[in-house]
């Protein structure tokens, strides 16, 4: 019993101290977020960004330019402007007082350093050194890149805003094995913000005062951000319902529902609430019967109904992709409607019936499945990573419209490694994926991705993983590389890849994943959303350099 | 003594080797590709990704001959090198635990000890008295049975959400900045309860309904009988019960107690509290070799050194156990 009492007044303490909480930063002055880092803060290292944390990249590092999704243009950031002097010498100016955080000057010669780092060693830009002669110092503000004969303008587009500058003056003390494995922990960069604390679960950057970019696009408003781990999905809506976090990057179920009684902002007021930032597609395993035959494939994308994943899985929060699988304003532009018209897909399991009927797939056991014209029986699988709850019942809802053709496709869920084990091997029947099909500044990326000619090897990593085989497709595609985007060659080409992927249907584009951007204004108004377009609310490794930090400018304190 | 200490000594040290060999070979036997799962998380890039890969392979040794592994797998227990992890690339795998375990220790300890003793208690108040046990009995059988998860999200939503009385979770504020002052202790400490609170209360039905049932045998064993013929007092009986019954529930305890990181998971799931358990999860996810190895390195040393306090518990709580090995019978 004296144990028992213990434990009582053992809690009533705790629960007296409930009462009193006092601040360390002043919340008014501080942004909150969760859904961009998912693991302890462990590296900020530039020039390994798939690992470095979120906000390493566009905080600390910044890019030349800055690629403006939303209205699809490139503008300039550290750079002040850039041209093409001839065919393949393009002139990048760099603005004037610019400092990195050590005060030390940045000039043309970090710019070059940054870049010759990928020519010397294997990086994750190399690759613009297969189309690049030299890139030169001219000056302290002038860099001078002369490409061989023909550069690939829209490789080259992406690396101006891709690659962030890293200083010369620390990083050329390392060998590169050092700067390999670099954690960076304290990264001096020209950005507005520093690595403040790094704990298990948390990380706070706070604002450099003196920061270039004050006098020319203006001070970002919170003087510290705090970029928390949250795992679970009841504990970020239970903050967002708070008013605690000031914007979440996840995909939370519910949203629609309690977006207006707790006062939640998402980017457009209504379905589908969030900006469209890549594309589900559903692989299809070219080399495996029946998926072998083109009148299969193309039966599948007549059978998927897309808005039942729409509205049941997400809620309204995601759109149904259009045939092309393209998206956002740059992809939308080459977009081919005749194409579509002739050779697009729709809704339509009457059709899907007639398409299978005509090319011999009809049920000969009787067992209410369809068989291969040979007889044979059909078992197909499609494979999600287990945990992925909202792809996990997407794929349900295709299994189910496959049913009901007569097509039998169950869905499976193995772990995220074997699941990409499986993708990259070919080992699957079907799949859905989308790690190649971020919204971009051309839709090279994505076409380079559905129809990535590198397929030959055991593992085919880098997109095209139903190994479709279409050396036509895959030249069209190289060639688009090489052009201007404005060329009249470019969209010539852009309706050929896409008349040719909807005739052969190696992948179909299902719906579009949201920028999950989930806002509160308990403590920060003003931010960006469809009428006011100051940017991006995301914390995503990636995404700050494409808006989010305009959009910090634009913030204002609630109070 | 020294004969019984000899025998364990050499049983503990076949387990050690027999359990860090299986958790050395068994995420290796895993389908997938470490380095790979790593590279994903950076989807633009063009090309040369088998570059990266051959370099990164290298880099943690992966590109060596399987013995040879196996050996410097050994040679980095001895030395404490437990590698750098794949995840969490470049955290040393050592930092990683070094940071994450005080999270789980200080939910755990508490909670599995506290409620041991809290539960064998009532359980024995249950046992012994009639009128307790109908009204006791329903609950610590609702709480043994209810799951972790539904269970502790009740928690949370009566008294984070409904009540505002505690955070919803973390370890601690946004706004704050860990340091040792009284509005962070106290800060952390209102984050602290409700993953203790839930994980005390889900455990303590599981500890009192076993002694509860160790008491009621121990009532009707024939010593029980006896003494109450004898016309001893209820209290003295249970007491003489408790110290039988007790036997049973040091073993479970010690159980528990070496399975704090794997019983943190959940609580790390429903409230986003740091720790170890969660790492767990995502180093076999991501089939972080070092890491995986590195915690169940803890996990094996654990379970041996708890196992080795229980048995010298055993000695001094059970004269059954010290008289078969000092006084040879």
């Amino acid at each position: 019993m004296k144990k028992l009492r213990i434990l009582l007044v053992f809690m009533l303490v705790i629960s007296a101290l409930v009462f009193s909480n006092t601040g360390e930063l002043d919340r008014s002055k501080t942004l909150i977020y969760t859904g961009g880092i998912w693991s302890p803060p462990s590296s900020w290292n530039p020039i390994v960004p798939w690992n470095a944390v979120a906000g390493t990249n566009g905080l600390v590092y910044e890019p030349l330019f800055e690629y403006d999704p939303i209205a699809g243009e490139i503008r300039p950031w550290l750079a002040e402007s850039g041209e093409w002097v001839t065919k393949n010498v393009y002139r990048i100016t760099l603005r004037d007082g610019v400092k990195w955080a050590d005060g030390v000057e940045f000039t043309s010669k970090d710019v070059v350093y940054t870049f010759n780092l990928a020519k010397d060693n294997a990086l994750y830009f190399s690759n613009i050194w297969d189309y690049t002669e030299k890139i030169e110092a001219l000056g302290k503000r002038t860099v001078l890149v002369t490409f061989k004969e023909n550069p690939r303008y829209v490789a080259w587009n992406n690396s101006i805003t891709d690659v962030t500058i890293v200083p010369e003056h620390i990083w050329s003390k390392m060998t590169i094995d050092q700067i390999l494995v670099a954690a960076n922990r304290d990264p001096i960069g020209t950005g507005p913000y520093k690595v403040s604390r790094v704990t298990q679960d948390r990380l706070v950057w706070e604002r450099l005062d003196d920061w270039w970019g004050n006098n020319v696009f203006g001070q970002p408003a919170p003087q510290h951000i705090v970029a928390r781990i949250v795992f679970s999905n009841n504990v970020i809506l239970g903050s967002i319902m708070k008013g605690e976090l000031d914007f979440a990057n996840n995909f939370i179920p519910g949203i629609p529902t309690i977006k207006d009684r707790f006062g939640v902002k998402t980017y457009y007021d209504n379905a589908p609430y969030m900006i469209s930032w890549n594309t589900a597609m559903l692989f299809l395993n070219t080399n495996r019967k029946p998926l072998d035959d083109v009148n299969f494939r193309r039966a599948i994308a007549f059978a998927i109904n897309q808005q039942t994943i729409v509205n049941r899985v997400y809620e309204n929060m995601v759109a149904p992709s259009n045939p092309t699988g393209l998206v956002g304003t740059n992809w939308m532009e080459y977009y081919d409607e005749k194409v579509v018209e002739e050779y697009g897909f729709k809704f339509d399991p009457s059709e899907a019936r007639r398409m299978l009927n005509r090319a011999g797939y009809i049920d000969r056991t009787g067992d209410g499945w369809r068989n291969a014209p040979d007889g044979s029986n059909i078992d197909l699988t499609i494979i999600v990573p287990n945990g992925w709850t909202d792809w996990m019942e997407s794929i349900r809802s295709i299994s189910e419209d496959l049913r009901a053709v007569g097509i039998k496709a169950t869905p499976q869920f193995p772990d995220t490694s074997l699941y990409e084990d499986r993708m990259y091997t070919g080992n699957f029947d079907m799949l859905i994926n989308t790690y190649g099909s971020t919204i971009s500044f051309s839709p090279y990326t994505y076409w380079s991705w559905v129809g990535n000619e590198r397929i030959d090897g055991e593992r085919a990593t880098t997109g095209n993983f139903g190994r479709y085989n279409d050396p036509e497709l895959f030249q069209a595609i190289r060639d688009f590389a090489y052009l201007q985007p404005e060329d009249a060659k470019a969209y010539e080409l852009a309706s050929f890849i896409q008349k040719r992927l909807l005739q052969e249907m190696p992948s179909i584009p299902i719906w579009h994943n949201g920028l999950w951007m989930q806002m509160t204004e308990e403590y920060w108004t003003n931010w960006p959303s469809e009428d006011n377009p100051t940017g991006l609310a995301c914390g995503w490794a990636g995404v700050w350099n494409k808006g989010t930090i305009r959009a910090l400018i634009e913030l204002k304190p609630a109070k | 003594m020294g004969k019984y200490f000899g025998k364990k000594f050499i049983v503990y040290v076949f387990t050690f080797a027999v359990a860090i060999t299986i958790n050395w070979a068994a995420p290796r036997f895993m389908p997938g590709d470490p380095i790979q799962s790593l590279l994903n998380r950076f989807g633009n890039i063009e090309g040369g990704t088998e570059i990266i890969h051959s370099n990164f392979s290298q880099l943690f040794g992966l590109d060596k001959p399987i013995l040879q592994q196996y050996l410097g797998f050994w040679k980095s227990i001895f030395t404490g090198d437990l590698g750098i992890s794949i995840h969490s690339f470049p955290s040393p795998v050592f930092d990683i635990i070094k940071s994450a375990i005080l999270y789980d220790i200080i939910i755990m300890v508490p909670s599995i000890i506290l409620s041991w003793i809290v539960g064998n208690n009532l359980g024995a108040i249950s046992g012994m008295k009639k009128k307790a046990d109908n009204f006791l009995m329903p609950f610590f059988y609702f709480l043994s049975s209810a799951p972790y998860f539904w269970f502790a999200v009740i928690v949370v939503f009566v008294f984070s959400v409904q009540f505002g009385l505690f955070p919803v979770g973390g370890a601690y504020s946004s706004t704050m900045i860990p340091r040792f002052s009284f509005n962070f202790i106290v800060d952390f400490l209102r984050h602290w309860f409700l993953p203790f609170f839930s994980m005390f209360l889900i455990q303590l039905g599981g500890w009192a309904i076993g002694m509860r049932n160790m008491i009621l045998y121990e009532r009707s064993s024939n010593y029980s009988k006896y003494m109450k013929a004898l016309g001893s007092s209820e209290k003295l009986i249970r007491n003489y019960g408790f110290r039988n019954g007790i036997l049973p529930q040091v073993t479970g305890l010690a159980l528990r107690l070496s399975n704090i990181i794997g019983g943190m998971v959940m609580v790390q799931m429903v409230f986003s509290y740091p720790g170890l358990g969660y790492q767990m999860l995502q180093a076999i996810m991501n089939q972080d070799y070092f890491l995986l190895q590195g915690c169940f390195i803890f996990i094996i040393i654990l379970v041996l050194v708890s196992n080795f306090i229980i048995d010298i518990v055993y000695m001094l709580i059970d004269p059954r156990v010290r008289l078969s090995y000092s006084e040879e019978v």
